[in-house]
């Protein structure tokens, strides 16, 4: 039994990382906590740097990862808000750095429970961004993601996305790899693009003009293309030493679905559950996880989505001012044009903590089986929102 | 040669930010090297020697700011228009 924090944990140990910059933040500690006790006990030979802020954590591991190691970092929330800056620079400078992002609310209200807004803030920031469905994913995308993020064809770093509390501190049974096999799977790492050596100096992250800027952008559109090619190649390696799939996206239950979800993250795995309940109630619905968000697996969506009578989208983040939420954003802009392919509805759920139990998914379902169309339906909100809050004055 | 990907260099040459200038200090025949303006300029680009008689500009880096100008004692210096001709 593994939390999702020691998954991380377990992950970046298996990786063989050798310099570790983290700076706690709830609910990422324990997978700062762990980190030091690896080091402390020697059963992870790294050095770990006890830093004053996240900002301060990522340039950390991005000058470590330059000199040729696996550096990790880890964050959530606000933490990743104040790394802003930093994950720009970890892309531009192609830097392959796999960071977990413990999904946390973003202020305000402040939150210290899940969802998706922090990661989602980032989306464009030129890292490839996994959302895990359960801790076993959490430890086999974390491992895909150093696979993906190092290959020459792609260099850019990646977050490893996992739900705060309902995955990071929750127990469930995971599969943990040898360190022998991971080896085979994670050759050591080496520094074959920019990095610092003293023998061999360069000047990395100097100003770029006008003339340049639109070309370097353009390698790493260009790197985020060939992302999903290499994605395919390093799950048919994944499946063959571990005999377990890791599929971008993967549909549940499809066959004859009248009615089908669109979930990423933790409530995934309810959303099976509840198609297994409906089915046995003669529904014909199925489900849909969305595991990578950047790039965004369109392809692969339009292949599982066409033809199907009613598409909702789950989002656990709000698309302020937005059309929607920002997966449904996507997955509506994927079907767009596509014969036969719905116009997916949109649904929020789940922000700040609040659970999503069968019960919320059942009603996106009924909604989508009853043909209502739903644009940016806040599904589970109270009954009287305004009403919060009262105050004595 | 390598190619490598992102912002990366090994010769500082790649931002020559006296391409931003828009005015440039031109000196007169008042100048009495004393160095004032050089330790004033923001970048360091101004070099003067009492001895040798000399001050020179680095025109790849001046900006342009006119600070050099302003501090000038002998107010030997003017900004004048870059006007897209050769510069000393």
């Amino acid at each position: 039994m593994l939390d999702g924090n020691e998954a991380v944990a377990f992950a970046l140990r298996l990786a063989r990382v050798r310099v570790i910059a983290t700076y706690p933040i709830t609910p990422q500690s324990p997978i700062a906590e762990k980190l030091a006790d690896y080091v402390a006990d020697g059963s992870l030979p790294a050095r770990y740097i006890r830093v004053e802020s996240e900002h301060s954590a990522l340039a950390a591991a991005i000058g470590a990862q330059l000199t040729g190691v696996r550096a990790a970092t880890a964050t959530s929330s606000v933490g990743l808000a104040l790394m802003h800056e930093v994950l720009g620079v970890a892309s531009g400078c192609r830097i392959p750095l796999v960071m977990p992002v413990v999904n946390r609310s973003l202020v305000s209200p402040w939150s210290l429970w899940c969802d998706h807004q922090d990661a989602m803030s980032v989306r464009d920031a030129g890292w490839l961004q996994f959302y895990a469905g359960d801790n076993q994913e959490v430890l086999d995308w974390s491992l895909m993601a150093y696979r993906v993020a190092e290959d020459p064809r792609v260099w850019l770093p990646a977050m490893v996305c996992l739900d705060g509390f309902f995955l990071s501190h929750a127990g469930a049974v995971v599969l943990v790899p040898d360190p022998e096999e991971v080896d085979a799977f994670l050759p050591p790492y080496r520094s074959r693009n920019l990095r610092l050596d003293p023998a061999d100096p360069m000047f990395v992250n100097d100003l770029t003009p006008p003339a340049e800027f639109t070309e370097m952008r353009y390698q790493q559109q260009l790197a985020m293309e060939n992302a999903p090619a290499v994605l395919d190649e390093a799950a048919g390696e994944f499946a063959r030493l571990f005999g377990r799939c890791c599929h971008a996206v993967e549909g549940y239950a499809l066959e004859d679905a009248e009615a089908v979800v669109v979930t990423m993250g933790s409530m995934s795995g309810t959303a099976r559950y509840v198609v297994d309940e409906m089915r046995a109630g003669g529904r014909r619905v199925g489900a849909v996880q969305v595991r990578v968000f950047r790039p965004f697996p369109g392809a692969a969506l339009r292949r599982l989505l066409a033809g199907r009578p009613a598409v909702g989208v789950v989002d656990r983040s709000a698309g302020m001012g937005a059309e929607g939420g920002p997966l449904w954003t996507e997955v509506r802009c994927a079907l767009a044009g596509v014969p036969d392919a719905p116009v997916p509805a949109g649904f929020v759920a789940g922000l700040g903590g609040r659970d999503i139990p069968p019960a919320t998914l059942e009603k996106v379902f009924d909604r989508l089986l009853a043909g209502e169309p739903a644009n940016n339906v806040w599904i589970d909100v109270g009954e009287n929102p305004l009403g919060l809050r009262e105050v004595t004055l | 040669m390598r190619r490598l990907l992102g912002p990366v260099a090994d010769v500082f040459e790649a931002t020559r930010t006296g391409a931003w200038r828009i005015e440039r200090p031109q000196a007169g025949s008042r100048c009495n090297w004393c160095g004032t303006c050089a330790v004033y300029c923001p970048p360091g680009v101004i070099r003067t020697d009492k001895k040798a008689r000399s001050f020179v500009i680095d025109w790849d880096y001046c900006k342009g700011c006119g600070i050099c100008a302003r501090v000038c004692p002998r107010n030997n210096l003017t900004m004048v228009p870059e006007g897209g001709a050769e510069v000393g």
